[in-house]
């Protein structure tokens, strides 16, 4: 009965009640991350301010996981640098492949209530959404590039 | 479990040794020991390639599949064994009409009919006819509860309709189309109709020459037969002159250096070794259903699908779409629930041992017809048992609460 410990109650609060599911009015950055197969989809924004992720909230819709990972996502990375925030996004996907260390667990603090998307192949796409979107975001951003309006767990 | 229950349960290796309650039927059946033995068999005493070898093994190969050619006939009232094509599964047997019949008879000012309610494989290889020839794609557009009325059927057709491509039975409302009505309209105005009966083939006897469809495809493995088998049904003065669809082996009388003379119906239109043990199989899974009888899997399904439709009801938070009348379902009952994504109530339910289908269920224009992006599905079988529905219902009840809802 895994998955009944799965839908803990950090993941279920983080969906029902996010901190962060709201319009950012002032963000410089957008991206919109979907998964066209099961249609999760949310529009990610950010304001970034001289290198650093003042702020930063997410739309739409989707199952829990990929709702609450959002959320969680943003409670870890608004106040961090850019830098930061895409090495904590490569430590959660490294997580969701099950290649981590104790101790990058704990810096994704609510975040590694996911570690177990990694014993479920088919819900790794919606943990790993809001995550790659952003990642998405900020490599086009650093690199000063435009990288396009969307993205997809699914094409790689 | 009754004893209907346990000796039918007896027939299927999987249910016996799995605990999982299987109520994902509509993706693919379970199969029964006779399949597998009959497989087994085909390749333990008579396997050598069909159709092509002079001596006794081939002989008893090539027997050995024309007899399940047979079965098949029979099965759905052909009235040749030449107008039953062997395919890999519906998909491709949808795929040969379109690319053989769909490119070779249909041009621009030509209308194609599908309803809103297709399965992806009866949609896109007519979206491909209709772009490759100028054919306009047009749409039967159900009502709310998949039903397709009279009046929606005459806002459909036109004088200009030319090939009606329909799904038997809805693959998420379970809801059967009235074929016989389709098939008149369709004939009156010179159209030919070409009917997806892998959802209904499982669940209904079915007479081609009696619903005088044009064309008729299915699968295998949603009737128990196995993976990688299906049947393409085509009246017999339509496949003659239509051309094929794959070219290679086996398919041939003679071949020159530029050119070929193919050979007869049905081997015109099965190219390459074939899937002789497939095609066993599926015969054995025939004479399975046939000694279980139609009649008897209709009605343990109909009290199953009562059960659970009755069970769901009394969950304000659970919305089954479709008919309100359990015989109008085919066994397949698509629901959402208020605030929790289909996804999740699969995961949910999965860890409590039951297995159910969550997504767009390959019919993607129907979800946005309905206006839901996403459903959960629970499709029965005969081999389902009431103890399996009871436990799906009341893990139904708890999903809300296990994710956060406070009730």
């Amino acid at each position: 009965m895994e998955n009944r410990t799965f839908y803990n109650e950090i993941l279920t609060s983080h969906n029902l009640r996010p901190l962060h599911k709201h319009d950012v009015p002032d963000a410089n950055l957008e991206l919109e991350g979907l998964n066209p197969s099961c249609g999760d989809h949310i529009i990610l924004k950010l304001k970034v301010a001289d290198g650093v992720v003042e702020d930063g909230g997410f739309v739409g819709s989707g199952c829990a996981i990929s709702q609450a990972s959002a959320d969680m996502m943003l409670d870890l990375v608004i106040g961090q640098t850019e830098e930061e925030a895409r090495r904590l996004a490569d430590i959660f996907l490294r997580m969701i492949k099950g290649k981590v260390t104790e101790e990058e667990l704990d810096e994704l603090d609510e975040a590694a209530a996911l570690q177990d998307v990694a014993h479920m192949p088919a819900r790794v796409k919606c943990a790993v959404l809001g995550w790659h979107t952003m990642d998405e975001m900020l490599k086009d951003s650093l690199s000063g590039g435009d990288g396009g309006t969307q993205v997809s767990t699914e094409t790689e | 479990m009754t004893s209907e229950e346990r000796r039918i349960r007896a027939d299927f290796p999987l249910l016996m040794s799995d605990s999982t309650a299987y109520l994902d039927n509509a993706a693919t059946a379970q199969r029964p020991a006779c399949v597998l033995d009959a497989q087994r068999d085909f390749y333990e005493h008579s396997n050598a390639n069909p159709l092509r070898g002079l001596y006794g093994l081939s002989v008893a190969a090539t027997d050995c599949y024309e007899q399940a050619r047979e079965t098949v006939r029979d099965f759905i009232h052909a009235a040749s064994e030449r107008e039953i094509i062997f395919t890999r599964n519906t998909s491709e047997s949808l795929n040969l009409v379109a690319y053989s019949y769909g490119l070779s008879h249909l041009k621009t000012g030509d209308e194609i009919l599908v309803s809103i309610m297709e399965h992806h494989s009866n949609l896109l290889p007519w979206q491909m006819v209709a772009r490759q020839t100028g054919a306009e794609l047009k749409f039967l557009e159900c009502e709310p509860d998949g039903s397709l009325p009279r009046a929606r059927l005459e806002a459909g057709f036109s004088p200009k309709t030319r090939l009606v491509a329909i799904g038997h039975v809805s693959n998420v409302l379970g809801r059967t189309a009235p074929v016989e009505e389709i098939v008149q309209m369709a004939h009156e105005r010179g159209a030919v109709v070409v009917l997806d009966a892998a959802q209904s083939a499982p669940h209904m006897a079915i007479d081609v020459q009696a619903l005088d469809v044009d064309f008729l495809a299915f699968s295998g493995h949603k009737l128990m037969g196995p993976m990688g088998i299906g049947v393409l049904y085509g009246k017999e003065a339509l496949l003659e002159e239509m051309p094929p669809f794959l070219t290679g082996g086996e398919m041939i009388d003679s071949v020159t250096r530029t050119g070929a003379t193919y050979a007869e119906l049905p081997h015109k239109f099965e190219a390459g070794t074939v899937n002789a043990a497939g095609a066993v199989g599926l015969a054995a899974a025939i004479r399975y259903i046939q000694q279980v009888g139609f009649e008897n899997m209709e009605r343990r399904e109909l009290a199953l699908t009562r059960l659970a439709m009755d069970g769901l009801k009394q969950y304000p938070f659970v919305h089954v779409l479709g008919s309100d009348r359990p015989e109008e379902h085919c066994g397949i009952v698509t629901f959402t629930v208020d605030g929790v994504h289909p996804h999740d109530i699969s995961a949910m339910l999965d860890s409590d041992g039951i297995a159910v289908r969550a997504g767009h269920h390959c019919a993607q224009p129907l979800m946005q017809y309905l206006g839901v992006w996403s459903t959960t599905r629970a499709s029965l079988f005969f081999y389902n048992t009431e103890e399996e529905v009871r436990a799906f219902v009341e893990s139904m009840g708890t999903v809300r609460r296990r994710m956060g809802y406070g009730e």
